[in-house]
């Protein structure tokens, strides 16, 4: 039976593309198609009837119609539009951040059921949060094992043997940690401490709640923010646009704070 | 395309040439080159020199960073015009739809963008430094945030304001709400939000 030529489905908008004149290329990520991308018509113009369900960072129930080349949006109706996130910069950043690596590890048309109940979860865990910055190494962790790139955490890499307490090595190209003795001969190691092993230990298994209450000093939040930074990268082969505008966002943000107050964008 | 194509090389070039500009595929870009070959030939001049003179005439305005054939640009000298206020607009086709309404009657800035982090565009790729420049040149008491209301526009509109505000200026943001001639039952949250919260005594 040929499959029916309109179908149905939950979506968070996670990239869009100008086409023509009024046209946009909407990216869609969904629980049971993966990633999708489908043309959207006349939604540059302002009497369009989609044009509000389907902005970036929206949660939608969408109709489309199958196309010889990319399938057309016919019609949308928000669930959840994160408007607690579109009002405040910083939030915004940190879901864009999230929403690019998304369409980088998300496969098309493959269905990643897990993966979409992370996004749906980090986007709704952001504005809660205490400390966004945790929700994202939280993210980042998960999206590594939703996306088939878990790092061994627990063992050596190289030489199988459990790991002792003590700085170890994290190793982009294998993968995971290293001991102190395989870590000799590899380039792409990473000297890490032994809180920092234990908080990715920690955000491996833990959820949510458990993640939120973290608390992490200046300094190790900083490591371990670099090596999934660094680990990300090396996946990817590329840089992570928006990862540049939050480091500069941050920065611009404690500058501005007098000194008195904590120094945490989170705080603003 | 050109290689297998029977048409004189003149010809050919010119459906190349055609066939770039946004909206014109190969057939559009063939009738208008068999066209412009039929017309009076002073027609494919004035065409020819309307787009040579494009790139030559047109430059930026110093000031608000328009596009503009005389520098500073018309609405910049203006002397009838509130030299007060500045109202941001992402894109010069933007002061033209503002312009057609005839209310304001203020100067303007051009961003030439919004933030957009995804594609790699940052405070430097917009005009950021050259709006932050002349508030401090000049007394300014209002700026209006005139950006898109999606989410690069807002996130744009909530930067400069962070910006801004320090310095002492008012800031205000066009007001978001339903546009005329919509239905109701279509608007999404955000839209009716806003509306609600931006509702005036009638």
């Amino acid at each position: 039976m040929p499959e029916p030529r309109d179908y149905q489905t939950e979506a968070i908008v996670i990239k869009k593309t100008k086409l023509g004149e009024a046209d946009r290329i909407l990216t869609f990520y969904t629980p049971h198609f993966g990633k999708l991308q489908a043309v959207a018509k006349g939604v540059c113009r302002p009497k369009s009837k989609m044009a509000g369900h389907l902005e970036l960072l929206t949660y939608s129930h969408v109709s489309l119609a199958r196309g010889r080349n990319l399938d057309t949006v016919t019609g949308s109706q928000t669930i959840d539009g994160f408007l607690a996130i579109k009002n405040d910069l910083w939030l915004t950043s940190c879901a864009l951040y999230v929403t690019e690596l998304i369409n980088q590890f998300g496969a098309e048309r493959m269905e990643n059921f897990p993966l979409f109940q992370l996004l749906l979860n980090t986007l709704q865990q952001l504005v809660p949060a205490p400390n966004k910055e945790i929700v994202l190494r939280y993210f980042e962790m998960h999206l590594f094992a939703e996306a088939g790139f878990r790092p061994q955490l627990r063992e050596c890499v190289s030489c199988r043997k459990t790991l002792t307490p003590g700085i170890n090595f994290f190793s982009l190209n294998s993968g995971g940690l290293l001991c102190p003795d395989c870590a000799q001969n590899n380039p792409y190691r990473y000297p890490l401490s032994v809180n920092a092993q234990k908080v990715l230990r920690l955000l491996e298994d833990c959820s949510f709640s458990t993640a939120n209450r973290l608390k992490l000093d200046a300094e190790l939040a900083e490591e371990i923010k670099t090596v999934l930074g660094n680990y990300l990268k090396y996946l990817l082969e590329r840089d992570i646009k928006s990862a540049h505008w939050l480091d500069s966002l941050k920065e611009q943000i404690a500058q501005a704070a007098p000194p008195a107050l904590p120094r945490s964008p989170d705080s603003i | 395309m050109s290689g297998n194509m029977p048409a004189a090389e003149a010809i050919n070039n010119l459906i190349q040439e055609l066939n770039k500009l946004p909206g014109i595929g190969p057939k559009s870009a063939q009738r208008i080159a068999f066209y412009l070959l039929r017309s009076p030939e002073e027609e494919s001049r004035l065409l020819a020199e309307a787009i040579a003179s494009l790139k030559q005439k047109i430059t930026l305005c110093s000031v608000c960073c328009n596009l503009t054939e005389t520098d500073p640009c018309p609405i910049c000298n203006n002397a009838t015009r509130d030299r007060a206020a500045i109202c941001i607009v992402e894109q010069p086709q933007d002061i033209l739809a503002l312009e057609h309404t005839g209310v304001y009657r203020g100067l303007y800035h051009v961003l030439h963008g919004a933030i957009s982090p995804t594609e790699g565009i940052g405070t430097n790729e917009i005009r950021i430094k050259e709006l932050m420049e002349r508030l401090q040149k000049n007394s300014i008491t209002e700026v209006i945030l005139a950006t898109n209301t999606n989410l690069e526009g807002e996130q744009t509109a909530m930067y400069l304001s962070r910006l801004i505000a320090p310095l002492g200026i008012k800031v205000t943001r066009l007001a978001r709400g339903l546009p005329f001639g919509t239905e109701l039952e279509y608007a999404d949250d955000m839209t009716l939000t806003r509306a609600l919260e931006g509702r005036q005594t009638f």
